[in-house]
């Protein structure tokens, strides 16, 4: 009795192994595909948007000073005779131009189909990044549109812990604790900047109020001023006509 | 089986946050593609920064073509939802109600959750209770940021209409003082001109 029973649990116990095995097969058979497909994408298969051959197109962001910004950008061109968006590109460059709030330009580069730029801002404000693409080979485009993939980072999302931990030899607690210290660096550098936004905006409104205030006092004085002069000059008229 | 490698793949392609802002002209529409695998909880949130009304319309599809959020003249939204399917999402900004005025929008398209901070955090242990600490803190600072984004995107609204104020404030000024000086001018001048025009009209007036 023992034996059979031990022989149907033993069969029992391969047939769950066997469906373990095949569910692990399965499994490792998707993530080797999702491990296929995230090479095939490489390096930056973050959001994506279409781009005409001469259009230009602009990003803003809103940042205090001394913030770094790392931007990705991966380019594809369509095919049209195959119908689909070619991998890479050869000769195709996007040209990034970067400037700070002061309308300077601070970066002004070329780069090749795939590329990464990284500026830090040293005025606080609105920096605006902006991307057309360098082809001269007009027939590339052959009235296509260009596939731009990009992905701005901002700030403490530009850190690469793993490469800050190997650096310093950082345990993982030491490594949190750091992640944590550049949050709040960057969420004091941001309320640094909000006031001084808040006090642009304060004289702003401070300059309209005094407008608004003078321009009617000005506006009273011209209307009485005018209403006078009209009078005066029509009573000599009149009085010149012999009509008065 | 080892597991760790091809998750951690897994894990840095397709999860991530973007963020922009971007000028959108009048009569234009601007179209943002992303790849999302099914199951995978997406958040798009957006903002009009400064233009006009501050309102745009906004049109989230999934691969299929439907419709899985549609709002028109919104200002401010933001809407969760899961990847039914694998495939290409697409979601538009319009601004083709607009004549004349051009509008920057901001947006927070997210996708699954942030990857770890650790390579290999497949951990079967818990974490320690600094650990756990660390990581409620770290949750807590990134509302906060959310936060901070959303107040100061809101600030810049409201200061964009403080400037458009001041300088509507100004060329009015400008143009009224102007305007009063060329009627009042004008006014007197044609009132002279109906009583000097010809000399039977004055003696008519005479008799």
């Amino acid at each position: 009795m023992t034996m059979n029973n031990l022989g149907k649990s033993l069969v029992r116990m391969r047939s769950f192994t066997g469906s373990v095995k095949m569910v692990a097969v399965r499994m490792q058979f998707t993530l080797y595909l999702v491990l296929l497909l995230n090479i095939y994408n490489s390096f930056v298969s973050a959001l994506y948007f279409h781009i005409g051959e001469t259009e230009k197109k602009c990003f803003i962001e809103e940042i205090p000073d001394e913030t770094m910004i790392i931007g990705n950008y991966r380019t594809q061109l369509y095919d049209k005779q195959k119908e689909e968006y070619l991998p890479a590109t050869q000769g195709l460059g996007m040209f990034v131009e970067v400037k700070d709030p002061d309308e300077k330009v601070i970066l002004s580069r070329q780069y090749g189909s795939e590329g990464r730029f990284i500026f830090t801002s040293h005025t606080p404000g609105e920096h605006q990044i902006c991307l057309h693409s360098n082809s001269s080979k007009f027939a590339l485009f052959a009235g296509g549109m260009l596939r731009v993939h990009l992905d701005i980072q901002v700030g403490e999302h530009t850190n690469n812990y793993a490469e800050i931990a190997a650096k310093d030899k950082l345990t993982e607690l030491q490594l949190r604790v750091r992640q944590l210290m550049e949050q709040v660096d960057q969420v004091q550098k941001e309320q640094n900047y909000q006031r001084y936004r808040e006090e642009r905006f304060r004289q702003t409104s401070e300059s309209t109020n005094q407008r608004v205030l003078w321009w009617s006092i000005v506006q009273t004085l011209i209307l009485v001023a005018i209403g006078f002069w009209q009078m005066r000059h029509l009573k000599s008229f009149f009085e010149a006509k012999k009509l008065v | 089986v080892s597991l760790s490698p091809q998750l951690c793949a897994l894990m840095f392609s397709w999860i991530r946050a973007s963020e922009l802002t971007f000028e959108l002209p009048d009569n234009a529409k601007q179209c943002f593609y992303e790849d999302i695998i099914i199951g995978t909880k997406c958040t798009l949130e957006f903002q009009v920064v400064t233009g006009g009304h501050y309102d745009v319309d906004c049109r989230l599809e999934d691969p299929d073509g439907t419709v899985l959020y549609k709002e028109m003249k919104k200002q401010y939204d933001s809407f969760t939802f899961t990847a039914s399917r694998n495939g290409t999402f697409k979601f538009c900004f319009s601004n083709e109600f607009s004549t004349f005025t051009h509008k920057t929008v901001y947006f927070d398209f997210q996708v699954g959750d942030d990857p770890p901070l650790f390579p290999n955090e497949n951990r079967v242990t818990a974490l320690t209770q600094m650990e756990s600490a660390c990581v409620s803190i770290h949750e807590a600072l990134k509302s906060v940021i959310d936060y901070q984004t959303h107040f100061r995107l809101r600030e810049a609204q409201g200061r964009s209409r403080a400037e458009d104020l001041n300088t509507r404030v100004a060329f009015w000024s400008i143009g009224e003082a102007f305007i009063l000086l060329v009627v009042s001018i004008s006014q007197v001048l044609l009132l002279r001109s109906f009583f000097s025009d010809k000399k039977t009209t004055t003696t008519r007036v005479g008799s």
